[in-house]
């Protein structure tokens, strides 16, 4: 069979209907997986005995007459910060080699799982999720899939990755100040940053506590939806995870835009932006015909915030690694963690508080407009080694920069699916659709929408 | 000013090991133009922080 282009939804399907078995779909993704990983170097670990294993228990309940799920026989892959049973949580990083492998499965892992989802490998990332280029020191960059000589954009660079180059037709990653919405767009796929507390960190290695959520990437809206049902519920090994009924989305992806509200972000969201990106913004715009211009004040100071308030945390958080083994860190990310450490309290309380200020003028906002639309990154995917890049005429250092409209929504923990555009360029880049607080079902109806339109896309236009 | 320099009299800061000091002045000079921002923005006195806590 050829699993390449088909979707999740697909697959699952036609190995529910026994039209295909879920060990010939896995077989397909460990052979793509073969062929493609020493170029795009999207895994850490491939687990192809467990994958065939899980396939064949799958095809043995199908033969049972029972039905294992709505991902039934989807490979999929994980960031390599969920925990997987039997497996070293690395985190992109040197220092957590030496730990032992975990005991049991993340809630997210085991959720998918327990949808008939087989888990084929765990993903390359930036060293502890500090990072928008997907460049790591110890376990080389991943590889864009449409330029590879370009980063495939990060921290969830092997997520996306896979995603995009057919590997996988789902994959999980985590998100703080843009670590789905970057490789998102760098890659051309769909990405769910689900609203903060929405979905269980348990079990993931984190980053900044009151900063992190965790979502899925897909090609499609349909599989992204399908995934994130499946991810859905509260865990209690999650203190931040909030506790909400189920609210399905697939079966509201037909639903249309009709009386949607868009508003376009302007100010911070265009200023710096390279003409791509602005494009890419006005035609998901044009689908609403009237958008209206809007702006979220004080977003600059927002992402600072996020800014201060990342690199303290993640400071605080690896405070005796840095004392005890700084040689052991990818220098990128020791030298801001350092960093942390010598920000004064004061700045990382006045931030918290502007965020409760800044949250509550989003909220004003979405009195006015029902989505926001804004780009995802202000260029497409820079290329590996690349030290600065362009905002409008300025040169800034690239790393630090290429994340600044996706801070200051996660900051305020919006759900926000990020949307692939093909622009006339060459490469793709990614659009926000941004929903108030617990609305992922409004943007990814959006995102439904612009994709039946063919104005969004995973796939390049021919 | 060296970059060295850059670096606050402070134990955290002695705490750095002299090989990774420059690289780490370089981060903070970019840590303290962004922590700018947030300290000279105005706030009301009766605003909370939004982090989570839940007893």
């Amino acid at each position: 069979m050829s699993l390449p282009g088909e979707f999740a939804h697909q697959i699952a399907a036609r190995v529910r209907a026994r039209e295909v078995s879920a060990g010939e779909v896995v077989r397909s993704a460990l052979d793509r997986i073969a062929l493609r990983n020493g170029e795009l170097n999207c895994f850490t670990s491939v687990l192809a005995a467990q994958a065939i294993d899980d396939a064949a228990r799958l095809d043995q309940m199908i033969a049972d007459g029972l039905d294992p799920g709505p991902l039934t026989g989807v490979p999929f892959g994980v960031k390599d910060l969920f925990d997987v049973a039997g497996v070293v949580t690395l985190a992109g990083s040197k220092i957590l080699a030496d730990k032992e492998p975990a005991r049991r499965d993340a809630p997210l892992v085991r959720r998918m799982r327990a949808a008939g989802a087989v888990l084929v490998g765990c993903q390359n990332m930036d060293e502890f999720a500090y990072g928008f280029t997907g460049e790591n020191a110890h376990y080389g960059a991943t590889r864009n899939p449409h330029d590879p000589a370009r980063v495939a954009g990060g921290s969830s660079s092997g997520s996306a990755a896979a995603v995009a180059a057919n590997l996988t037709p789902l994959s999980l990653g985590s998100d703080t100040n843009g670590s789905i919405r970057v490789p998102s767009s760098f890659c051309g796929i769909f990405g769910l940053k689900p609203t903060f507390g929405r979905l269980p960190r348990t079990g993931s290695f984190p980053f900044v506590h009151d900063l992190d959520h965790v979502g899925p990437f897909a090609r499609c809206t349909a599989d992204l939806a399908l995934g994130y049902d499946v991810l859905q519920g509260h865990d209690p090994g999650d203190p931040a995870c909030a506790m909400r009924p189920v609210e399905p989305a697939s079966s509201e992806l037909d639903q249309g835009i009709a009386g949607l509200r868009a508003g376009v972000l302007g100010e911070w969201f265009t200023e710096g932006a390279s003409p791509e990106a602005l494009e890419a913004v006005e035609r998901v715009a044009s689908a609403f015909g009237s958008a209206i211009r809007v702006v979220l004040p004080e977003a600059r100071r927002a992402r600072a915030a996020a800014f201060c308030i990342t690199c303290a945390s993640g400071a605080e958080l690896h405070q005796d690694r840095l004392r005890s083994r700084p040689q052991d860190f990818d220098p990128a990310t020791r030298d801001r963690f350092y960093a942390g450490t010598l920000l004064p309290a004061t700045v990382v309380a006045k931030a918290q508080r502007l965020r409760r200020w800044f949250a509550g003028s989003a909220r004003t906002m979405f009195e006015r407009v029902d989505i926001l639309l804004a780009p995802c990154t202000p260029a497409v995917a820079p290329l590996i080694g690349q030290k600065t890049m362009f905002l409008g005429d300025t040169e800034v250092p690239a790393r630090p920069n290429i994340g600044i409209y996706t801070q200051p929504i996660s900051f305020i923990g919006l759900p926000v699916v990020a949307v692939p555009v093909w622009t006339s360029g060459s490469l793709p880049i990614g659009v926000q659709v941004i929903a108030p607080p617990w609305q992922e079902v409004r943007a990814l109806r959006v995102a439904a929408h612009l994709e039946r339109v063919g104005i969004i896309s995973a796939t390049r236009p021919a | 000013m060296s970059q060295d320099a850059a670096l606050p009299a402070s134990p955290e800061a002695d705490a750095v090991p002299a090989e990774f000091r420059a690289g780490v002045a370089a981060q903070l000079a970019a840590l303290r133009e962004q922590a700018r921002l947030v300290e000279e923005f105005p706030l009301p006195d009766e605003l909370e922080p939004a982090a989570v806590f839940l007893p």
